[in-house]
């Protein structure tokens, strides 16, 4: 039955457009996964630093030491002075466990991406920009940007940048900034915690880079729905561009 | 249908057979060199596999990092425990004086140390980092007799794989393998910043293992049991922790 679904609705749809490959199965596969394991990395994070909602600088702190700033939530640990009478739920078990089998997922995901995008030239042909078009079509680009039809089978100069620094600038730094937060791990190699500024600074550190990439998550989000999310969307599960669909 | 160059092809196979004899040797090698941690059953096994292992291969001979004195914490933190118990009371009522640490299980001699017997060894000092889970940390200086110390003197055998110890407060104890259990910065602490250990920190024993997360320095240390087979204490998970949902290794 389901197949007998499938296989009409694309059948319909091929006849009438050229359909483009815009997606490659690694790079879809290696999106959706990474996808499930930020989500999940997110979640317990945020359950690990609810127990603990205050941040610091340097190699040592606790709640006997001025924090850097702290947030205004309560917290899943009484000893943790939060100003609410109240203490949420200890969750931080199967988070800890969670957080880092998903962040095995992520690592071993990304560099299967990092060696496909290498060899392919995934990320010289699609995301590195043109040197020559730089400033000005950056300019161009916030003018007019997001358009709905325009160029749906490449990236922009922008987006090229903000991919780039997303998968060679914070996916690297939050990993380097949870491997410096392990005594064993800094036990082995202690520059991986000591160039950061401490273990407390490493984990302060890590917060700022999540934060930043929930902002490009969510920025992700909208742009992807301006565009129009279905056909995006769509092309990252099927491989197909969908726009020329959309415009006939 | 798209093309499928011979680039492709070829990666591709290659990628495959380069990940699956990967896979291969790595548990071949996990289960030759004890790489699995006794709470590797379960949907959280794998994770726990991967980490336990990579740090075992890293971190096998390596040394926690060691502080100036200037960077002490003042003052530390202790984290709160459940009330102590009457076992506990009496002792601190004699001043600790009949505290006993036995250690049994997989050594040639048994034998029982009383706090003043364990004061009187070769006394090893460190100032270190002491990390908590909930993510605070303090850095102190922590003193006592190395562990390997006392492990030689009882004669150690060969076939031990683990040290179990356990707390004077019911259903609190730990295990660590014997590359942490011989590691020479594990210490029986006795002593804290210059002084006694305080009864808040663990006083007058508490077992300490600078290259793993605070949980892992057992306070109230009584006894140390050296074993083959994790299976036989407890639920058979290692440790008092994976049967609360919290990981058996803690290097992180």
């Amino acid at each position: 039955m389901a197949d007998s679904v499938w296989g009409s609705a694309s059948a319909a749809a091929v006849p009438t457009v050229t359909v483009r490959s815009r997606h490659s199965a690694v790079v879809r596969a290696t999106h959706w996964i990474t996808t499930l394991a930020f989500l999940a990395l997110l979640v317990t994070g945020v359950e690990i630093l609810i127990s603990h909602p205050r941040f610091y600088w340097g190699e040592a702190g606790n709640v006997l030491s001025p924090p850097l700033f702290k947030l205004p939530i309560p917290a899943s640990r009484s000893t943790v002075p939060t100003g609410y009478g109240y203490v949420l739920p200890d969750q931080n078990g199967w988070s800890r466990y969670l957080h880092f089998q998903s962040a095995w997922v992520a690592v071993l995901t990304g560099l299967l991406y990092l060696c496909f995008g290498f060899v392919t030239g995934h990320f010289r042909r699609n995301l590195l920009p043109a040197r020559a078009r730089f400033s000005r079509a950056i300019a161009q680009q916030l003018r007019f940007w997001p358009k709905r039809t325009e160029d749906a089978g490449s990236y922009n100069v922008l987006q090229r940048l903000t991919y780039l620094m997303v998968i060679f600038g914070l996916f690297p730094m939050v990993i380097w900034t949870g491997l410096a937060m392990s005594p064993a791990i800094a036990s082995a190699i202690p520059p991986v915690v000591t160039i950061l500024g401490g273990q407390q600074s490493a984990r302060t550190l890590h917060f700022f880079v999540s934060v930043l990439l929930v902002l490009f998550l969510v920025i992700h989000i909208v742009m992807v729905g301006l565009s129009g999310f279905r056909s995006r969307v769509g092309a990252m599960i099927t491989g197909r561009s969908a726009a020329r669909r959309e415009t006939t | 249908m798209r093309k499928i160059s011979r680039r492709t092809l070829v990666t591709t196979g290659l990628a495959a057979t380069a990940g699956a004899s990967g896979i291969a040797v790595a548990a071949s090698l996990a289960r030759r060199y004890g790489l699995i941690p006794p709470d590797a059953g379960g949907i959280y096994g794998p994770g726990e596999t991967l980490t336990y292992a990579a740090q075992r291969l890293l971190t096998r001979h390596s040394s926690a990092r060691e502080f100036e004195r200037s960077q002490i914490s003042k003052p530390p933190f202790a984290n709160e425990v459940a009330p102590l118990g009457d076992a506990f009371k009496r002792l601190q009522e004699g001043a600790f004086a009949d505290w006993r640490l036995t250690v049994d299980g997989m050594v040639a001699r048994p034998a029982s140390f009383s706090l003043a017997e364990l004061k009187g060894f070769p006394v090893r000092s460190q100032i270190t980092h002491l990390a908590c889970e909930e993510g605070w940390s303090y850095i102190a200086e922590w003193s006592g007799v190395p562990l390997s110390h006392v492990l030689n003197l009882v004669g150690t055998l060969p076939q031990a794989r683990y040290l179990v110890y356990r707390s004077i407060q019911p259903d609190w104890w730990e295990s660590i393998d014997m590359a942490d259990a011989l590691h020479p910065q594990t210490l029986i602490a006795h002593g804290i910043n210059g002084g006694e250990l305080p009864v808040p920190f663990g006083g007058p024993l508490r077992l300490r293992v600078p290259r793993q997360l605070g949980y892992k320095s057992l306070k109230y240390t009584t006894r140390l049991t050296l074993t083959d087979n994790l299976k036989q204490f407890g639920k058979g998970l290692g440790s008092a922790e994976p049967e609360t949902g919290y990981s058996w290794y803690a290097g992180i």
